[in-house]
């Protein structure tokens, strides 16, 4: 009998009575991460990674009941092992490894391969069977290693500040913003939206080192941002207070922005392929190393990638999730149409 | 190449016209000379001749990525460009050179008629030593165009703005006969290779819409009246044996226009001529949509030449015996004017003809026929006005017929940009065909700001689904649309476009099953035929 199966509360484990990322209310949530794709409001238990507790505490409520393990630690639930491993995606995420009687599943969430400075590197799981994302499931999806992206964004910040033009990184609250800041801090300074500074409290409490930030305050002058960077979440990106700004000219940094059609869609003024998710590559290298002789391809180009697999001789379907599909509160603008959290 | 690359992606990113032409002009600041001359050759259209077929590069591409044919489609299908689709799905490439533009175009041109091998190995190696955004234009080079909104109107202000020279002049010449592979930039800017004394324009004297009653303009005695044709606004300009032909937007159309190519023998050397360009068929003026199959077209098929002739009808001179007339008043210039060409009988160009009223009643009664004749209206010039220079207030106006209308319903959102850029004011509207909603135009304006705000409010509660910047919201609010015309149009799902639409009102006693149906429209576009 398989180990997990997909209903419509999400995906669950029979033999050990849990769920893992539900999207409807459950007893008993196992958590990869903190986006809100992957996890809601109303479970009775979250199980998480240490460093996940603190982020969804502060984003969904201070009063969940919330257990934790450490990468390479375990729990026994109902006689199914369950441990944590990282999945680089951002700080906390974590890929699930079930077993039970010798079945191994490992149900990987988001995650990258690519070592982004912040976050635990990604570490490939031996398993059987293996639950993997596709968002950016196809070949065309390359990324760049990420020191020469951040030196594209390093040169048109330098550029924007020497023609007096204030740069505006477009990034998700959690993830994105804070490997952002890691990579860029320097000499010039990063002043970031309210919602990444408080997110940022949180993450530096728990233990993670981050390079120090401003946050924006009605105080702050237009002619210091115009000296530095800002991040905002998406949700800003229209808003007045952008068009207020001395000269401002936005950067949107996703992985969508690899593709012109895409870039040019959005209404910005530059866009930077950074991802938080694997690329082709990265997801075939991670599937491979898996050694999984079944896999279920969750959100993304899940018929192209599922395909792709079977034809190269791994067992593949695709699953329909919720994953992707909705974004984080605060981050109501989608990115080219389409969802990365 | 690398340049050339930085180039393209700055015109992409930007929808401003200024930003466009600042990095044009940064560009030909410091660019390599020669490859400046092909750069004006690919954004006019001058392509060089296609050495290798589209589908041979895919088949290379594929073959060298291993790509499954049906994965190849699947990435096209999301990235949307051929060229950019094998950029993208090639590997990263292990040399690297900063080949010139203009280099590459040669070697390419050099492959011509060598054999499919020799072709292969030269571009496996060029793609082998180029980056992800060289390679997508190293692709356009051999396959595609550069869609990237330049206009040529826009490459020449550029132009002018980095060498200081006269735009007019600049448009003359890279609108001339030049071979990219012999001329030097500075020869192509200057036009040593055409006359540009020759073709200069005037600048076109404009009206305002009439928004009083003609009444209040005195004795119709004092004016003249004319048919407002719904066409292109052209200059003539005949001078030492050679004929240009010049379109409002500033731009040297001569070649699209071969049937008035014959005034280069009517004219006498010195006349300008100010008119409107329009399909005419036995000196009746067709729809604007039939004049719409000829415009912007770098070729001219026999067909489009039976379907859709060309003429073109005078309203003005503003030169003659190579003096400026624009300062002797109309009456004289029209008296010119017949005497000049008066005798064209038989010809596609004629005097836009005076219409001959005693009354502001009996020319209100006239205007009401205007559609009939494919006019949008009347003109009215004052009998002793000057030629002026741009718009002017009191000389000459536009009386237009009203526009046509639809009753339909919106469908999408999206938020406007400036003042507005907080709510949402870019509708996109549609009309009922059978069980569907079928869009049939886009509109930004003609609403208060008060019920922009009740929009926005409805749009906020009704979205749907969200595409990027996009709502889709629930066909609920029914505005009323006025256009100035309607033409087929093989782009849109409904196979037609409206000319200029804009919300006349919004219609709150109305319904979403009260609107318009494809069916009402394309009615009207048959009767417009």
């Amino acid at each position: 009998m398989a180990l997990i199966e997909f209903t419509k509360r999400g995906i669950y484990c029979k033999q050990g009575d849990f769920y893992v990322d539900p999207w409807w209310p459950v007893d008993y949530a196992v958590t990869t991460h903190g986006h809100s794709d992957h996890v809601r409001f109303g479970n009775k238990y979250y199980l998480c990674h240490t460093l996940t507790k603190p982020i969804i505490k502060r984003r969904i409520s201070e009063d969940l009941n919330v257990e934790t393990l450490e990468y390479g630690e375990s729990i026994t639930r109902n006689g199914v092992n369950i441990s944590f491993f990282p999945a680089g995606h951002i700080i906390g995420s974590a890929q699930v490894r079930l077993e039970y009687k010798g079945e191994i599943c490992v149900i990987s969430g988001d995650y990258k391969i690519e070592d982004d400075g912040i976050t635990t590197p990604f570490e490939a799981v031996k398993c059987h069977s293996f639950v993997s994302e596709s968002t950016f499931g196809l070949p065309v999806y390359k990324w760049q290693k990420q020191e020469i992206v951040f030196n594209g964004i390093k040169n048109w910040v330098n550029d924007n500040i020497n023609q007096q033009k204030t740069s505006v990184l477009i990034a998700y609250s959690l993830g994105k913003a804070q490997r952002l800041i890691k990579n860029l801090a320097g000499n010039t300074p990063i002043y970031v939206h309210n919602s990444i500074a408080n997110l940022n409290e949180v993450i530096i409490e728990a233990g993670v080192k981050l390079p120090k930030t401003i946050r924006i305050t009605p105080e702050t002058t237009k002619d210091e941002l115009q000296k530095g960077i800002v991040i905002v979440p998406p949700a800003m990106r229209d808003s007045r207070w952008i068009k207020n700004l001395s000269h401002p000219v936005t950067g949107i940094c996703s992985g969508w922005m690899q593709v012109r059609a895409h870039r040019r869609w959005q209404s910005a003024d530059a866009g930077f392929a950074l991802s938080d998710h694997a690329d082709w590559p990265g997801l075939m290298e991670a599937i491979t190393a898996t050694g999984a002789e079944k896999v279920y391809v969750t959100h993304g180009f899940t018929a192209a990638f599922s395909r792709f697999l079977n034809d190269e001789g791994i067992e593949a379907a695709e699953v329909l999730t919720r994953f992707g599909q909705e974004d984080d509160e605060e981050n109501k603008v989608d990115l080219a149409g389409q969802n990365e959290n | 190449m690398k340049r050339f690359a930085k180039l393209i992606q700055q015109l992409e990113l930007s929808n401003k016209t200024n930003d466009k032409i600042a990095a044009l002009v940064d560009y030909f600041n410091y660019a390599d000379d020669k490859d400046k001359v092909w750069v004006i050759a690919l954004f006019t259209g001058k392509k060089p001749k296609r050495p290798i077929k589209s589908a041979l590069l895919k088949y290379w591409a594929i073959d060298i990525t291993q790509t499954p044919e049906w994965l190849f489609a699947e990435s096209y299908a999301n990235v949307g460009d051929l060229s950019e689709t094998i950029a993208l799905l090639l590997p990263p490439a292990e040399n690297t050179s900063d080949f010139q533009l203009h280099k590459w175009v040669e070697d390419l041109h050099d492959l011509e008629g060598k054999d499919d091998e020799t072709k292969k190995d030269f571009i496996l190696s060029a793609w082998n030593k180029l980056e992800t955004q060289e390679r997508f234009i190293f692709n356009k080079l051999i396959s595609g165009n550069f869609r990237i909104g330049v206009s040529n109107k826009m490459l020449v202000n550029a132009l002018a703005k980095q060498s200081s020279l006269d735009s007019a002049q600049i448009m003359h010449s890279i609108m001339g006969k030049w071979n990219p592979y012999e001329i030097t930039f500075h020869e192509l800017i200057n036009g040593i290779h055409v006359n540009t004394d020759n073709s200069w324009p005037y600048p076109f004297c404009l009206a305002y819409a009439l928004e009083q009653e003609p009444e209040k303009l005195g004795d119709i005695a004092e004016w003249q009246a004319e048919w407002k044709w719904d066409g292109i606004r052209g200059q003539i300009v005949k001078r030492n044996g050679e004929l240009f032909i010049w379109s409002r937007g500033e731009e040297l159309v001569t070649e699209q226009f071969p049937e008035l190519h014959f005034m280069i023998d009517v004219l006498l050397d010195g006349v300008v001529l100010d008119g409107e360009i329009l399909a005419v068929q036995d000196k009746q003026v067709l729809s604007f949509s039939t004049l719409q199959q000829r415009l912007n077209r770098k070729t001219i098929s026999k067909k489009q030449l039976d379907d859709a002739p060309i003429g073109f009808f005078v309203y003005d001179i503003l030169e003659y015996g190579a003096k400026d007339f624009r300062e002797e008043p109309l009456s004289i210039r029209r008296n010119t004017l017949e005497k000049l060409i008066g005798g064209l009988d038989e010809s596609p160009v004629m005097i836009s003809p005076v219409i001959n009223c005693s009354s502001w009643e009996e020319l209100a009664d006239l205007r009401q026929t205007s559609r009939s004749i494919n006019s949008e209206g009347i003109m009215l010039k004052k009998l002793n006005s000057h030629y002026h220079s741009g718009r002017k207030r009191g000389d000459w106006w536009k009386w237009k017929i009203n526009p046509y209308t639809v009753d339909a319903v919106m469908i999408y959102a999206q938020k406007g940009s400036g003042r507005r850029a907080n709510f949402f004011t870019d509708y996109t509207f549609a009309v009922r065909d059978g069980e569907n909603l079928v869009t049939i135009a886009k509109a930004y304006s003609g609403l208060t700001d008060k019920e922009i705000k009740e929009v926005n409010a409805f749009v906020n509660r009704n979205a749907i689904e969200k595409f990027g910047p996009v709502r889709t919201v629930k066909p609920e609010l029914v505005f009323e649309i006025a256009f100035e015309g309607i033409a087929e149009s093989k782009r849109h799902k409904a196979g037609l476009a409206l000319r200029f639409p804009r919300i006349l009102r919004w219609r709150k006693d109305k319904k979403a099953d009260e609107i318009n149906t494809l069916e009402d429209l394309r009615q009207l576009l048959q009767s417009t035929l």
